[in-house]
């Protein structure tokens, strides 16, 4: 039961002085499935992100993510780096953070870095050169090149990433990602500030993403046409705790989201619903 | 929108000369307040102990005049020069030029580095001058690899240098070893006091960095003081061997060099062989940096300066990467120390003050943080330039700063500000330094 899930969360809590973020929530992500974290600004989506990416020490709860192998983590006990490095959890950010005086190609370079540090014999094969280290430096290459085919920036492969679109960079830094090989995606809002072309274009990349590489994602997001496209599980949340949890019909339909994104009573809710469709 | 593009559509933006002389007025006037104290009147102390003073209206006179001068012609010159963001538009073949020009401006200046020993085997001057740009160049190359790729503000770079130098005045005095043992030890030595300033220190960021690094930099110069037992205190430590050719001996003996070789014995000889040491040792600097620069652990480093949090999101380790670049960093301090103190024969806690440390910050700063040419470029320019300035005796500070600041008009991200990339597929085109961050420590 337990191995279909890649990540379960169990009663998790943060807390920050006396602001409760996040409060007693547990759900789960299947594996190989496009599970989606909604809710109102400020229902402690990002600190849930935070807290499973390492950047925050969670006040009490549990994370668990199981490899296809069956190996256990408890996500809790690792500190940042290593979470992407041991656990194979990468993530996005809301507010875009590439390297920008990077080129495209030298940040995906960047992101490979602990496989390539290990093929250069801690930078001591690659300082002489070894034959080994330039073999995996061609294949980081082409690694790289692959993907920056797949999100269409080749062309641009040679321009610094803070000189690329606005889109450019939300899919490159997806891209990025990716290139640390892992096993959860968590992205947070990758749709924000994107046109309807550029939404459709980001739902085909992270559907051919769990199709080819068999990749699980968490995915933050607010633009509801994505969400509802794409997800196969969607979990809402506001003021930091779970308030519904199924799949994305089932939400859609459910009064209390309704009530929760309009800040009305659920009653009022219904009403709008029934008055609406 | 239908205005042509050679009209200067901008007439009402062009400020006219009422504007130019208000300016000029303005900064008069400041230049009279300011001055009227700091040069109208002269104070002293008079024979029997009392305050005499005395006027110099002529010299406050004159001094708001160059004030309100040069403020029209400043004013004149930037109209003339277009507002901050015009693109001026150069002919190809002009371009082409500068290109060619930028492209074999390092060629040139290795090989003419190469030659300077032979054009000037006569002049002691230029040798010690040149060794003296090469030492700092060595040093602002080491120390751009934790400003300049890292973007750790170090402060203290010269505590490195200083335990270079104290680690082969030691080591060759007490136990006899010879230099080129003591040159890795040296290195190795230098390297492990950076990682252990490193490891208390790599929690704090940019201004907060700085400052204990500048700490650390004195601490080092002061325990060298007060450990009277060791380091022989502010007397320095003196008859430190000089280099050796691989064991044989620069020295006008039976078994010198120049015996052996069959030549006339010169002082000059080991001039020009600490010249090639300084300069091999330069070299080998910029061989592993560019050279690290192109492997991951570099690129982690460039990473690292320009989004830390990003790096960890991709499972680098921050800490063992700022680490290795304070290490790799205070290796090079420490064999540029060891070969100082092979040059001088005695070293004192005098040669690592704090100014050291600016010294080599500035030229680091001064060249493009990150490129190496930009940094030989700084080198040769500020110890260089300060010795042309000699001139001007007094002045010589006054006409150093002016130097600096026009450059730092001119060129506010040093001389070489563009950042080349590590890794291209088809086109290796240089970023602009306007999307490269200094980082945050």
């Amino acid at each position: 039961m337990s191995d279909q899930h890649i990540l379960s969360v169990d009663h998790l809590t943060m807390r920050f002085g006396g602001v409760v973020a996040v409060n007693d929530l547990s759900f789960t992500a299947e594996r190989r499935k496009i599970t989606a974290l909604i809710g109102p600004n400020g229902a402690g989506k990002t600190t849930v992100f935070n807290c499973i990416t390492g950047f925050y020490k969670p006040t009490s709860g549990s994370m668990r993510l199981t490899h296809d192998d069956g190996r256990n983590i408890q996500l809790e006990r690792l500190n940042d780096f290593r979470i992407s490095k041991l656990a194979k959890v990468a993530r996005t950010f809301q507010n875009i953070r590439l390297f920008p005086g990077m080129t495209a190609l030298e940040n995906l370079m960047v992101a490979q870095h602990n496989a390539l540090m290990r093929a250069s014999g801690l930078t001591f094969l690659g300082l002489i050169g070894a034959p080994s280290w330039r073999a995996a430096e061609k294949d980081a290459i082409a690694q790289a090149t692959q993907w920056l085919d797949r999100i269409g920036l080749l062309a641009r492969a040679d321009d610094a990433a803070g000189n690329l679109p606005y889109g450019d960079q939300r899919r490159l830094e997806i891209a990025r990602a990716m290139c640390t090989e892992p096993a959860l995606l968590c992205l947070d809002e990758p749709a924000a500030g994107l046109n309807a072309r550029e939404s459709a274009a980001l739902s085909e990349l992270l559907l051919s993403i769990r199709a080819e590489q068999g990749t699980s994602i968490l995915l933050i997001e607010h633009d509801m046409s994505v969400v509802m496209e794409i997800s196969d599980h969607i979990v809402v949340m506001d003021y930091g705790v779970k308030i519904a949890e199924g799949a994305p019909k089932d939400i859609s339909d459910d009064p209390r989201v309704i009530a929760a994104y309009l800040g009305a009573d659920e009653d009022e809710a219904i009403a709008v619903m029934e008055s609406g469709t | 929108m239908t205005a042509p593009a050679s009209q200067p559509t901008s007439f009402s933006r062009v400020p006219g000369i009422a504007f130019i002389f208000k300016k000029a007025l303005i900064s008069a006037l400041v230049a009279l307040v300011l001055f009227s104290l700091m040069i109208g009147i002269r104070t002293e102390a008079g024979p029997t102990g009392q305050l005499i003073f005395w006027t110099r209206f002529g010299d406050l006179a004159s001094m708001v005049a160059i004030v309100f001068g040069g403020s029209i012609v400043v004013e004149l010159l930037r109209q003339w020069w277009g507002p901050v963001e015009t693109v001026r538009i150069v002919p190809p073949s002009a371009q082409n030029a500068m290109a060619i020009g930028r492209r074999a401006i390092a060629p040139v200046l290795l090989i003419f580095t190469f030659l300077v020993p032979v054009i000037f085997y006569d002049q002691r001057y230029i040798l010690d001058l040149g060794i003296l740009v090469l030492t700092y160049v060595m040093l602002g190359w080491g120390l751009n690899v934790v400003v300049g790729l890292a973007g750790l503000l170090d402060l203290g770079y010269v505590a490195f240098y200083a335990v270079g130098a104290y680690s082969y005045a030691l080591l060759s005095t007490t136990f006899g070893l010879s230099f080129w043992v003591c040159l890795p030890l040296a290195g190795i030595l230098a390297a492990f006091w950076g990682v252990l300033l490193g490891f208390p220190v790599l929690r704090l960021r940019g201004d907060y960095l700085a400052i204990v690094t500048l700490a650390f930099g004195e601490i080092i110069r002061l325990v060298i003081i007060n450990w009277q037992s060791l380091t022989g205190g502010p007397n320095g430590i003196s008859g430190i061997p000089r280099p050796s050719f691989f064991g044989i001996p620069l020295t006008p003996g039976d078994d010198g060099l120049a015996a052996r070789l069959g030549i006339e014995f010169s002082p000059t000889h080991r001039i020009v062989f600490l010249f090639y040491l300084i300069l091999a040792l330069a070299l080998l600097t910029n061989w592993v940096t560019i050279r690290l620069r192109h492997l991951p652990i570099g690129r982690a480093w460039e990473a690292l300066r320009e989004d830390e949090v990003a790096c960890r999101a991709l499972g680098i380790n921050t800490t063992t990467t700022k680490l290795t670049a304070f290490a790799t960093g205070a290796m090079f301090g420490g064999f540029a120390g060891a070969f100082f103190a092979t040059r001088q024969g005695f070293i004192s806690p005098e040669s690592f003050t704090f100014q050291e440390s600016a010294l080599i910050l500035a030229i680091v700063v001064l060249g493009g943080m990150g490129s190496q040419l930009g940094v030989a470029l700084a080198a040769l320019a500020m110890i260089g330039g300060f010795e042309l300035f000699r001139g001007f005796d007094q002045y010589r500070m006054l006409v150093f700063g002016v130097a600096m600041v026009l450059l730092m008009i001119w060129r506010p991200r040093g001389l070489i500000g563009h950042r080349a990339p590590t890794v291209f597929l088809e086109r290796n085109q240089a970023i602009s330094s306007e999307l490269t961050s200094e980082g945050r420590g």
